[in-house]
């Protein structure tokens, strides 16, 4: 009784603190100085069409290589708790998986695979990128997880995906400081045209790098979890 | 922001608060999984609405996409064990 009180009491204050939040929000007229600032400078120092992009690769690249980090470290984690537990060989029999996922992830895989390498190739033209570029590759392994649950990745095939991307995405950053204005600065290859697909300097690399990474680092995950047999 | 998609966005937040609802619950996991995942969808669609496009796609393809076959795969996983 008084824990449900207490659950509604907080969810009550909760809606009370959102409704003086709401009541008291006005739309901005026109955006704020770092929001014109990019508005305005992006397509003629970065050459990025999607904005969004500029912001994540370039201006704040640093914070970027910084959350590749954090979830390098989360998959490393999962990796290293769950090693241990692999050792004992696989005791349950999965059921078979039925035709329709059968035949369906034989036909979406390929497919998923190749939307995920369209979203980050063309991160800088469209919405999307690396980070979602490489979950859309990473539910491509799920799927093919949950087809087979006792199908095999090659481990050392990820980390190898995983470790080049990583370093290549540094080496790029690093040339960013010697070639042009700062670490992670694209412009030391051509910006080229603005709006066509090998534009924006280094983005496309160094977005397609992300995705990668990314995407090995969900899929190590996965494969993690799912090799973690009776524990 | 016109008066339909005003209209559509409310709709839409209703439909998240309810389906949120149908998740906490309903008795079938894989019921509430699926409202879960809904749940993040309609979000997607919100955030598409409120001109965010990046925010949405991520939305989309990790918590509607990702989440929801990660929680399946693991009931199969639990359901797998228990009949032993």
């Amino acid at each position: 009784m008084i824990k449900r009180l207490s659950v509604s009491l907080i969810l009550a204050s909760l809606g009370l603190i959102f409704v003086a939040l709401l009541l008291g929000y006005s739309p901005d007229e026109e955006l704020n100085v770092t929001g014109r600032y990019y508005a305005e400078h992006t397509a003629e120092d970065i050459g990025a069409a999607n904005i969004v992009t500029a912001i994540i690769v370039t201006y704040r690249g640093l914070d970027t290589l910084g959350e590749v980090t954090v979830l390098f470290l989360t998959a490393s984690i999962v990796g290293l708790v769950l090693a241990r537990q692999s050792k004992n060989t696989p005791t349950i029999q999965a059921e078979p998986a039925g035709e329709l996922l059968n035949i369906g992830s034989r036909l979406l895989v390929p497919l998923i695979l190749i939307l995920g390498a369209y979203v980050f190739i063309n991160g800088h033209l469209t919405p999307g990128g690396g980070f979602q570029g490489g979950a859309i590759i990473a539910s491509a392994t799920l799927l093919m997880l949950l087809t087979d649950p006792m199908r095999r990745f090659s481990h050392r095939l990820i980390a190898i995906i995983e470790s080049i991307a990583g370093l290549f995405f540094v080496t790029i950053g690093l040339l960013g400081i010697f070639l042009a204005g700062g670490f992670l600065d694209n412009r030391f290859m051509p910006i080229g045209e603005f709006g066509s697909l090998f534009s924006a300097g280094a983005i496309p690399i160094i977005y397609s790098l992300i995705g990668l990474k990314v995407g090995a680092e969900f899929s190590s995950m996965l494969v993690s979890l799912s090799e973690a047999e009776d524990s | 922001m016109n008066t339909l998609l005003f209209a559509m966005s409310i709709l839409l937040s209703l439909a998240m608060i309810g389906a949120a609802f149908v998740a906490i619950r309903v008795k079938r996991i894989s019921m509430a999984i699926l409202a879960a995942g809904l749940v993040s969808l309609l979000a997607s669609v919100l955030f598409l609405f409120l001109a965010a496009p990046d925010v949405a796609m991520t939305e989309a393809a990790i918590g509607s996409g990702l989440t929801t076959f990660l929680f399946f795969f693991v009931l199969a996983r639990i359901r797998g064990e228990k009949r032993d």
